[in-house]
């Protein structure tokens, strides 16, 4: 296998709903990416591009719809999906068409625009519960969320309000974000107070839906040390499915999580990640999901992920950050960008041109996750500099 | 070191912008409609619900009794052929109370919030839950751990569905 390396990086603003198409959000996105490290479309050798449900903008088929934003013309083009984990597990798709050798460079680009759907996106994720023994309950999405939630506090003991102090980390982390769509930083009280949507999950508990697109360039070793002399590696790997009956197991440990994080950093090399990791990004649509990956990333011990909140270890100036981009929760959720967003805040930081944001003490390896599907799939990406 | 992200893309629209008429709006419907046949091991489920009963498969191998059924263990990747009548009652492995409907419009005033909960069912392995709902009972007392039991539709009332089950209310 080859050394891939991401050199550029592209994000759009993300909105609540955006003025742009899919397709003009994608260009957007691609095409800063593009001109962050200085190539054009010429120098790209193929596409590897991700977007969640179809039904969203109602387009079947959208990644072909997209291909042309996405710089797919006349090359390569290949759409992954896999639900919420679709803006990390693209890149990963990235990754094996340069470490393979086929391609030297490869464009990663993940658009969601969510406002397409009306009344709201929410309503297309009841097809994904089995149609047979769940859909005639009539669930909705926040269901399994709530019944998460509630299951991984009663397990440890944890609080609502301890819950509340990841959104409140990620949202205050997110307000230095150029792209994020929130203005105003939030306490403790306001997660509290906020509507009860399905106890335990309070309206500010949940990111946002969103609009917005993330781009990344991969190139192989030769082409990444050409484009720049500061080349941010992709030093592992790693995703995992889990069974689709998810009543069976038991929800307060993220299992599928565990499997993708330690193949990630086997490849990486990576023997105590909660000591040689520097910056964490954990899929955070909710504030627990933030709590609960670093639990299934062997980044924090289980049960003991409160107390390392309230001691400051996971500030943007603790020992190990999360979500110093801010996170779902703080620069918004368009859910296949949302992890691609993660990727770029990796990029970011780690070549130290994360501006007011910026990891202080010189980080020099990165974690971002990504979870979907019927809380079942994770993939992850360690890169280093 | 300065921030190098520069964002381009991502025009907010507001409310205004489209009912004054300044951004244009395409509208379409999609109506979908399909009927889904239940398969060899869930319709044996659903033939039992219709009976008042719940029934679960074990594998031979690795001894699990699971809910729902199912024609193969997907662990062990081999066929189950065991049928083993499970009880009606169960515990509560989690719950919610929920105030949203599926399209995220909120509940009226005086309806009750939905009660989802995923039920560990007495005879069953041990963490083989299923997803239902909760009945007869202050949500506010729902409580981890709790015993429950099935309510059962009248036997008139049954159609071979998960539904046959009306709630789980506590024991």
């Amino acid at each position: 296998m080859r050394k891939v390396a991401i050199v550029g990086a592209g994000l759009t603003k993300f909105v609540r709903r955006a003025l742009e198409t899919p397709k003009e959000l994608s260009f957007e996105a691609t095409k800063t990416a593009l001109d962050s490290c200085g190539l054009s479309l010429d120098d790209i050798d193929c596409v590897a591009h991700g977007s969640a449900p179809d039904a969203f903008d109602g387009i079947h088929q959208k990644g072909e719809y997209l291909a042309d934003g996405c710089g797919g013309w006349n090359k390569p083009t290949m759409r992954v999906y896999v639900g919420g984990a679709t803006g990390v597990h693209a890149v990963v798709h990235g990754w094996h068409h340069v470490a393979s050798g086929m391609f030297d460079t490869c464009l990663v680009v993940c658009e969601e625009k969510m406002s397409n759907a009306m009344p709201h996106a929410q309503g297309f994720f009841l097809t994904i519960f089995d149609a047979i023994t769940e859909r005639a309950l009539h669930p909705n999405l926040l269901w399994i969320f709530a019944l998460e939630m509630n299951r991984y506090m009663q397990r440890y003991g944890y609080t609502k309000e301890d819950m509340a102090l990841a959104a409140v980390n990620n949202k205050k982390n997110g307000l230095m974000h150029p792209s994020s769509q929130f203005k105003d930083e939030i306490t403790v009280e306001d997660v509290l107070n906020s509507e009860t949507m399905a106890y335990p999950v309070s309206r500010l508990d949940v990111s946002p839906v969103s609009d917005g697109a993330a781009a990344v360039v991969l190139a192989a070793e030769p082409v990444a040390r050409r484009l720049t002399d500061k080349p941010v590696w992709i030093e592992g790997v790693g995703w995992t499915l889990d069974t689709a009956y998810w009543a069976t197991r038991d929800l307060y440990y993220p299992r599928y999580l565990d499997k993708a994080a330690r193949m990630a950093y086997e490849m990486a090399g990576i023997r105590e990640p909660d000591k040689q990791i520097n910056i964490a990004e954990p899929y955070d649509p909710f504030d627990y999901k933030a709590l609960h990956h670093m639990e299934g990333l062997q980044l924090s011990p289980r049960g003991k992920t409160v107390e390392l909140l309230r001691d400051g270890h996971f500030a943007r100036d603790g020992n190990l950050p999360m979500c110093p981009s801010g996170g779902l929760l703080g620069v918004g959720n368009p859910i296949a960008a949302a992890g691609t967003m993660k990727i770029c805040e990796l990029f970011w930081q780690l070549r130290g041109e994360a501006g007011e944001r910026q990891v202080p003490g010189d980080p020099r390896l990165g974690v971002a996750q990504a979870w979907g599907d019927l809380m079942q799939v994770s993939s992850v990406v360690v890169t280093g500099i | 070191m300065s921030e190098k992200l520069k964002v381009s893309g991502g025009t907010a629209l507001s409310e205004e912008d489209i009912r004054s008429g300044k951004i244009f709006v395409t509208e379409d419907s999609l109506n979908c409609a399909y009927a889904w046949d239940t398969g060899v091991a869930i319709n044996r489920y659903l033939a039992e619900l219709k009976q008042g009963r719940i029934i679960a498969t074990e594998c031979r191998k690795c001894k699990r009794v699971m809910l729902p059924p199912r024609l193969f263990c997907e662990l062990c990747f081999i066929p189950c052929n065991t049928w083993r009548h499970v009880k009606d009652t169960g515990t509560i492995n989690t719950f919610s109370i929920c105030h949203v409907h599926w399209d995220a419009s909120r509940i009226k005033e005086g309806e009750d919030p939905h009660l989802p909960a995923v039920i560990e069912i007495d005879g069953a392995s041990e963490g083989m839950g299923i997803m239902h709902i909760l009945g007869e009972v202050e949500p506010e007392k729902i409580k981890i751990g709790m015993k429950v039991q099935a309510v059962w539709k009248p036997e008139t009332e049954r159609t071979g569905s998960i539904n046959d089950i009306k709630y789980f209310k506590p024991l």
